[in-house]
């Protein structure tokens, strides 16, 4: 040992094994109940969108960085996790060149131009989906009815609530047999990986908690005023992309608040906007644009929502 | 109460207390737990650094020639922040000269070689019971040994029992959680010679003239648990708190907050709200002391790692150099990559093992590549996991963005001074990002401004 030179550096010594790509690669496990699902749905539509959609994301990651010259984090995991959940948010049958299309805004724009992993203001695949639905409003709301991909277009239940005032079955919701996008259909296969999740304590509950909780709330409130005109709390849980958004988008770390306080009312942000659009918007389904207003408020929200100090409180804001 | 946990112990289920924040380590001590602690044999020679304290340096009171005695002071105390040096073993002072410190760079140093004839002192003698002993002549006696915090902080520990007059200090806590991995030189001390332990703690209780008395011990050590809640019946008196394990639970404020739930002031000290903590070792010290009169010139060390071939508890005279230490240990493994002086979570690396032990070092670890953390820096992902656990109540996210930055104020706004230096953040952060120790940096360049100011 003697012959050898010790290391110095400062304590402390050791670290947690946990790192970025093992967290990354948590999430993309935990989705893997969710493509299965949206494969059984979808077949070989889901196979393709997915599959066009990561490759997408991990080498629109890896041009760009070495075009910046920068050291690549193509295979961290992030991207991947951006090109599936895209894919998610998608109706079945979008060209393929649209969705990798959306997969190269989202990481381009969304989240290479700020800088990369870290450094992105929203979640990058809501805003590649708002991207593909501001360019092709049409492709992206032409729907597909599970199981029988190539003739019906099927409203989503969302629509044929707010544009037919009809209610889709909740068992159907829970199930997935509903038209939708890819990932939004099955309610149980999203629950399945976001208690994965939540277990690994790699998502914070109070998130997808107050999201919901809040949307469980107003939806009451107005459902016990008047039953004919609103759907009851558990349809506007189970409906849409308000499961998936709620655990696997809203909770993303790099667009979400750091402290706890902070993120309850995040959570919270997002459930009021997303009801205000259900109940009065022009759009049948708000959770996208719900989180992505929210992430903008991130950073005025981490200014001033800060932990108690131990011994005294704090006066400055950061 | 601090937060509370049914958590499994010696005696079936009991509710641990604990703190805010914080994180849970593989402790690893079961290398040196089981152990009993191993006296090692009295070296050829010492290096007994005047620096082994918070405060000033002691000044050499011996000169090159010189013989002296076991316990004999050979350092001066110079000034109120201080404390005397003496040395370890019999023989003759063959230099005084500046030799590496394992708190890093170089401390003057009175070097000694053994003459083998292990002669004593005149002044080491018992110094009469307890009972007979005045707060004053304790604190005398305290501070004339030359004891210091053992934990590590090595702050002199009769200033400790000197608070201001109007500072009425009410409860005194004797630090055995011992939060840091590997660690067990605390444990063995409590489990082997528990009666001289509670000795020195009530001797420090008299000193300040406390009457409430707790033991803080973290429920990974049952064993000594049992031993000290069967203690007899006149030491009922003294109260056992079972923390949960859980670092840093050995921070003076976090223990002060599980155990008491008395939050220390921000800028402020424990005896600000009554209360002294003093750890295990020092209060055993503080028990030699009075019992045989015995300087602080020994100390029990750990000696683990995967480097060493066999881990164990040494008692070890303070100027042995860590070369010996380990040596007496069976030597190292293959494939040591750092050598540290203390915990792994706020221990130094040492550059050499020509360093000595000094008053505080708890333990020399000798850590391989797969112990340590390697990995480069990344950018940070806005986890939260640093908020969520920083038992200060901090942005380390912010402190660490800030500084890197080099935007002290800002750092200082956010409260870079308060920051204890635990390290969850830095252990906890999954991008590998150096929080705390950015935070030290900025701790120095805050002072070193406010200082500039003064001026």
């Amino acid at each position: 040992m003697s012959e050898k030179y010790l290391l110095v550096s400062a304590a402390p010594h050791i670290r947690t094994p946990e790192d970025i790509p093992k967290i990354m690669y948590a999430v993309l496990i935990a989705l893997i109940p969710v493509v299965i699902a949206s494969v059984y749905f979808f077949s070989l539509l889901a196979v393709k969108l997915i599959v066009v959609c990561i490759i997408t994301a991990v080498f629109s990651e890896y041009i760009f960085q070495k075009l910046r010259k920068k050291n690549t984090t193509a295979l961290d995991g992030s991207a991947m996790i951006t090109g599936l959940l895209l894919a998610l948010t998608l109706p079945p049958n979008l060209p393929l060149w649209a969705a990798a299309l959306g997969v190269v805004f989202a990481i381009v724009l969304g989240k290479q131009i700020f800088g990369g992993l870290g450094y992105n203001i929203f979640n990058p695949a809501l805003l590649g989906r708002a991207f593909l639905m501001a360019a092709f409003p049409a492709l992206m709301t032409s729907w597909t009815l599970p199981f029988n991909l190539d003739a019906v277009t099927g409203a989503t239940p969302l629509a044929q609530m707010k544009f037919a005032q009809s209610l889709v079955a909740h068992q159907a919701l829970f199930l997935g047999n509903i038209s939708g996008s890819l990932g939004e259909t099955s309610a149980l296969a999203i629950l399945i990986g976001a208690v994965f999740l939540l277990l690994k304590k790699i998502i914070d509950w109070r998130i997808p908690a107050g999201f919901m909780g809040t949307v469980v709330l107003l939806s009451g409130a107005f459902w016990l005023i008047n039953p004919e005109k609103f759907a009851d709390p558990l349809w506007h849980l189970l409906a849409g992309g308000l499961i998936l958004g709620a655990f696997f988008m809203a909770t993303d770390m790099v667009s979400s608040p750091v402290t706890r306080k902070g993120k309850w009312i995040f959570a919270v942000g997002c459930g009021v906007i997303l009801m205000l659009i259900r109940f009065w918007g022009g759009l049948p389904e708000g959770v996208m644009y719900s989180i992505l207003l929210m992430n903008a408020l991130v950073p005025l929200i981490d200014r001033f929502v800060l932990p108690v100090r131990f011994g005294g409180k704090r006066k400055n804001s950061v | 109460m601090g937060r509370i946990n049914a958590t499994p112990t010696g005696k079936g289920y009991t509710l641990a207390k604990t703190f805010q924040g914080g994180v849970h380590l593989a402790d690893h001590k079961e290398q040196t737990a089981s152990q009993p602690i191993k006296k090692a044999p009295d070296p050829q020679r010492v290096i007994i650094p005047l620096s082994q304290h918070v405060g000033s340096p002691a000044s050499a009171n011996v000169l090159v020639g010189d013989s002296v005695k076991i316990g004999q002071k050979i350092g001066q105390a110079q000034g109120f922040i201080s404390c005397p040096i003496h040395s370890s073993i019999a023989g003759k002072v063959v230099s005084i000269q500046s030799s590496p410190h394992p708190a890093g760079a170089s401390s003057l140093a009175i070097i000694i070689e053994n003459d083998g004839t292990n002669a004593l002192d005149e002044g080491i003698k018992p110094k009469g019971d307890l009972s007979i002993l005045s707060a004053d002549e304790i604190k005398a006696i305290v501070k004339e040994a030359g004891i210091v915090g053992m934990g590590g902080a090595a702050f002199p520990t009769h200033i400790k029992l000197s608070p201001p007059l109007k500072n009425k200090i009410d409860a005194f806590i004797l630090n055995c959680a011992e939060c840091e991995p590997y660690l067990t030189c605390d444990y063995r001390l409590l489990l082997e010679r528990t009666d001289e332990v509670i000795y020195g703690m009530r001797a420090l209780m008299k000193a300040l003239g406390v009457k409430k008395g707790c033991i803080g011990i973290e429920d990974n050590k049952p064993e000594a648990i049992k031993l000290l809640k069967a203690l007899p019946e006149k030491d009922k008196d003294i109260e056992v708190v079972v923390l949960k394990t859980k670092y840093p639970q050995g921070a003076e404020k976090q223990l002060i907050k599980a155990i008491l739930n008395r939050e220390v002031p921000l800028g402020k000290l424990p005896l600000h709200i009554g209360v002294v903590v003093n750890n295990v070792g020092t209060a055993y010290a503080t028990a030699c002391a009075l019992k045989q009169g015995l300087p602080l010139i020994k100390r029990i060390v750990t000696v683990a790692g995967s480097g060493v071939a066999h881990p164990q508890n040494l008692e070890v005279k303070l100027g042995t150099t860590f070369a010996e230490v380990i040596q007496e240990c069976g030597g190292s493994n293959e494939g040591v990559e750092k050598v540290i002086m203390g915990g792994p979570m706020m221990g130094i690396a040492q550059a050499t093992l020509d360093v000595p032990v000094i008053k505080g070092t708890s333990g020399i670890l000798l850590l391989n590549k797969d112990e340590l953390a390697l990995e480069e820096a990344n950018p940070c992902i806005k986890c939260g996991r640093c908020v969520d656990n920083c038992p200060m109540g901090h942005l380390p996210l912010y402190l660490g963005t800030y500084g890197e930055r080099e935007i002290w104020e800002k750092c200082a706004e956010l409260g870079a001074l308060d920051c204890v230096e635990c390290g969850s953040c830095t252990y906890l952060c999954p991008a590998g990002r150096p929080l705390v120790q950015i935070i030290k940096l900025a701790k120095q360049k805050i002072i070193a401004e406010q200082k500039k100011k003064k001026k």
